[in-house]
């Protein structure tokens, strides 16, 4: 049996899966639910600074976007941070921390961008026995334009500012939450190190309309005939997260900050995909949200299963795994030459392939052989470029299959040599090989 | 002892409470609700150059509707439909669709499970019909030719609504004192319930320019040559009139009877507890009739329903779907037993049905002489049906095997007559192929007119 025991800034939990900070973890009564259900972690919904709480509306707060039979694909929110009494949830966290010991709980912050206001809140959370506190400066809406959240995480000395303060006032580690909305995530994430973060977690939710209400003609969620933007999360917002992680894992200023990696995480398969690719645990909202707390319980078999059948015996045995593979397109082999290859007992004759390669790409797949419908690839065509494999609905049907010796379309032998853009001829920028 | 019991006539209304009849002669099939028509529509790949759109005889986009039902557009789907069917309501509910669209599916390749294509084309054509949408056709301007079409039927009316909309006057005669035809009279009471054939009729006639003459026959009320004479074009949906015989002595007697009938008189039966119906029911023949005449019996209350067919399982014109849907009603369907004598009491009545175990020998069948005799106080005669030409005065029209022979455009020998649906030849007792002879028709008609 694999070990998922989870070692995150020195923080433990029996498994790398934690509940991001976000309405599931507003209070004891949801938390310890959750970790009777077998989450490893939680992070704290974001306490506020002590004063009147936040208000949230009494209107609609989710919006959702859905794929067959109403499955769920994206979801955003306009909640803001914890409208509940600092107090209440201090003791909360105080009185859980007590009675779950073996789990993780770190508690999310959002104060005023100034440094008494962090001064005054981090002496309070220390005090609870919470195992670590997590800078929450991607909240997207409400909260930014009071100049916190994401008005905080997309400038990067404030990033760091915020941090240096949070490192001075508390002992324990300090996670930098990132917004996904900025240009490259690399900057906060740089900023956050210099600051002294102990980890950055990514990423908070997306700036969004999931959809405009056509008789109301306003965005949904619709508050008396108004909507705003909302944070934009679920599976749909994992490859947008997971390009970010990865810009980071191997960024060289940041390469080696440990990542709490976010974003549509909803399987063990998406779990171990963030964890490839440099993250040391997972946060999950939307998977939770949707299905409730029990979900946790298929991402811990899944990853242990996968594990086993790996022969990986523990997390870190394969955190980063898949860093050194993601790489600029400059360095991809451009003499490795692929065709799609088409299953014939496989396929069930739909034509997707056909019409999307001949309307939208390259003319590569006939839709009649010998005056009888049947899909095959022509070589001579084919670039290679996948499309009919993603559009067949039959899994396997179509695949990929690299090909030596002479290459069809361009009729020219393909060198079986290691060769990419910077010293292709086509590049007026390459560098010619050095003479010997 | 017993065989005198066995054998004494038991034929009643009324064997059932008001609830089971309202119960076995509701829907078939429940229609979908609008989320599991989504769900459904979903399913379809929306396939490029769509194989159940080429089984279609009407060539349907089915995945351009099934995506707008998808989509949240049942009224375009509906639009989709109609345009090449204006019957796609009532071809939803009766089309065999196990072997025409949903058959070539590739979801049936694939999995099995074909798209319900037929349940999604009513959930569309229901949707429109039931909204009371205007009518999705406008009328071109009138263009003062007059067609005379001879049959209510589905051909007459398909051919009748595209001609209409060309802008064409149109009159349709019928011999029935309502129009429909099968529609209205042949089809099974579970397929079309909610009085859905003159439904159907009253959404066809919104186009305008149509005018139905009910209690016209062909040859008796008018006549051919003086139609062909008084308008610019004929069309012949005459459908099949006379019923085949078994030629047994006893055939006439009461008890023994045409199972069209027989299914017409329940159709029009607004109280289906009014219908006689005998506690041993044997209908003879192997197609759709056969099975509508079996089920319903059986639904009226009958105790034991036995279809006998003198050939095996898959010479059955009935689709397998349909026999199954037999079965699973209590029906026994017999293969291999030819009629050999019908068996009548004292009365003169018919209490039994001798037959004949059959074989096939180099192709031949032929009685192997063993009987038996199945206790029967109905005897029903589903072995298909004739053309009747002795409508056609004059003989301008040209037949073939006892049908009428047209050419690719549904044109008779004569130029000025044309026809579709179970009359001529090559007719394949589908309503689906009657609507499309109908529309092809038209179309030529309209070409024609117009010169």
């Amino acid at each position: 049996m694999a070990d998922l025991t989870s070692n995150f800034l020195g923080i433990t939990s029996p498994n790398p899966f934690w509940l991001a900070s976000a309405p599931p973890t507003d209070k004891a009564y949801n938390v310890e639910r959750a970790f009777e259900a077998g989450w490893g972690g939680v992070v704290w919904k974001t306490l506020g600074a002590e004063g009147p709480p936040v208000v949230n509306v009494n209107g609609p707060r989710y919006g959702a976007i859905y794929g067959h039979d109403r499955h769920l694909i994206g979801l955003n929110n306009i909640e803001l941070i914890t409208d509940r009494d600092l107090y209440v949830n201090l003791k909360e966290i105080t009185e859980v921390k007590k009675r779950w010991p073996d789990r993780a709980i770190i508690v999310s912050l959002m104060v005023p961008c100034d440094e008494d206001s962090w001064k005054a809140i981090l002496p309070l959370v220390e005090e609870t026995g919470a195992d670590g506190i997590e800078l929450n400066f991607g909240c997207p809406h409400g909260m930014s334009e009071r100049g916190m959240g994401a008005a905080v995480g997309q400038v990067p000395e404030y990033i760091q500012m915020v941090t240096e303060w949070c490192k001075k006032y508390y002992s324990k580690p300090v996670i930098v939450k990132l917004t996904p909305n900025i240009t490259d995530v690399r900057y906060p994430a740089r900023a956050a190190k210099a600051g002294g973060a102990d980890a950055v977690s990514l990423i908070n939710t997306i700036n969004s309309i999931v959809s405009v209400d056509l008789d109301q003609f306003a965005p949904s969620p619709t508050i008396d005939g108004k909507g705003t933007h909302g944070g934009y999360c679920g599976p749909a917002v994992k490859p947008i997260a997971m390009n970010m992680v990865a810009e980071i894992a191997r960024d060289p200023q940041t390469a080696g900050l440990p990542i709490s990696g976010i974003g549509g995480i909803t399987t063990w398969r998406d779990a171990a995909e963030f964890i490839a690719l440099g993250c040391g645990n997972v946060q999950v909202c939307t998977a939770a949200m949707t299905y409730g707390f029990k979900v946790v319980q298929e991402m811990i078999t899944g990853l242990s299963d996968w594990m086993d059948e790996k022969g990986i015996a523990s997390i870190d045995e394969f955190v980063g795994r898949a860093v050194p593979n993601v790489t600029d397109w400059q360095y991809l082999n451009l003499n490795y030459v692929t065709k799609a290859k088409i299953n014939q007992d496989l396929c069930i004759e739909c034509g997707r392939c056909h019409i999307a390669c001949e309307d939208t790409s390259h003319q590569a797949i006939t839709n009649m052989v010998d005056g009888k419908r049947r899909f095959e690839v022509i070589d001579e065509e084919c670039v290679g470029c996948n499309l009919c494999v993603n559009v067949c609905p039959v899994d396997d049907c179509i695949t990929m299959e690299p090909i030596a010796g002479m290459d069809p379309r361009t009729g020219k032998p393909i060198d079986p040599n290691y060769a990419n853009w910077t010293t292709h001829p086509n590049n007026p920028g390459a560098k010619p090989e050095a003479a010997e | 002892m017993s065989d005198r019991q066995v054998l004494s006539r038991d034929v009643r209304s009324a064997r059932l409470s008001a609830a089971e009849y309202e119960e076995n002669f509701s829907d078939l099939h429940a229609p979908l609700d609008w989320h599991e028509a989504k769900v459904e529509a979903e399913r379809c790949y929306f396939c490029y150059d769509a194989p159940c759109m080429t089984a279609c005889p009407t060539s349907i986009d089915i995945p351009l509707f099934i995506r707008q039902i998808a989509t949240d557009n049942p009224v375009g789907s509906a639009k989709t439909i109609f345009n090449q069917n204006i019957m796609g309501g009532m071809c939803a509910r009766v089309c065999p669709t196990e072997t025409l669209c949903e058959e070539v599916c590739v979801r049936e390749e694939a999995e099995g499970k074909p798209v319900k294509i037929g349940q999604l084309q009513r959930y569309a054509t229901d949707h429109f019909m039931d909204e009371k949408r205007p009518h999705p056709f406008t009328r071109k301007p009138e263009t003062g030719k007059k067609i005379a079409i001879v049959g209510a039927g589905p051909a007459g009316m398909s051919c009748a609504h595209h001609l209409a909309r060309e802008g064409h006057d149109v009159v349709v005669f019928d011999a029935r004192n309502k129009p429909g035809g099968l529609n209205e009279f042949g089809i099974a009471s579970y397929k079309s319930t909610d009085n859905f054939a003159q439904r159907e009729i009253d959404f066809l006639l919104e186009i305008g320019g149509i005018e139905i003459k009910n209690g016209q026959m062909l040859g008796r009320d008018v006549e051919l040559d003086q139609l062909a004479a008084d308008y610019d074009a004929v069309f012949l949906g005459l459908g099949l009139k006379n019923t085949n015989r078994l030629n047994l002595e006893g055939e006439d007697a009461p008890g023994c009877e045409d199972a069209i009938d027989y299914i017409a008189a329940l159709r029009q039966a607004e109280d289906k507890s009014t219908l006689n119906v005998g506690r041993n029911v044997v209908v003879i023949g192997g197609g759709m009739t056969a099975i509508d005449i079996a089920i319903q019996t059986k639904l009226l209350g009958a105790e034991n329903v036995t279809i006998c067919y003198r050939r095996g399982q898959s010479a059955m014109n009935a689709s397998l779907y349909e026999q199954e849907l037999a079965q699973t009603h209590g029906v026994d369907i017999k293969h291999w037993r030819q009629p050999k004598a019908i068996q009548l009491n004292g009365d003169g009545e018919v209490c039994g049905l001798e037959v004949e175990t059959t074989a096939l020998a180099d192709g031949i069948l032929s009685g192997t002489g063993e009987t038996q005799i199945i206790p029967a106080d109905q005897v029903f005669k589903a072995i298909g049906q004739k053309f009747d030409s002795s409508a056609l005065s004059g003989g301008q029209i040209d037949l073939e095997g006892g049908r009428i022979k047209v050419n690719d455009q549904r044109q008779t020998s004569n130029a000025k007559i044309w026809a579709g649906g179970d009359c001529i030849v090559g007719g394949e007792d589908l309503t689906v192929v009657a609507v499309e002879d109908g529309k092809i028709a038209a179309q030529h008609i309209n070409s024609v007119l117009q010169g």
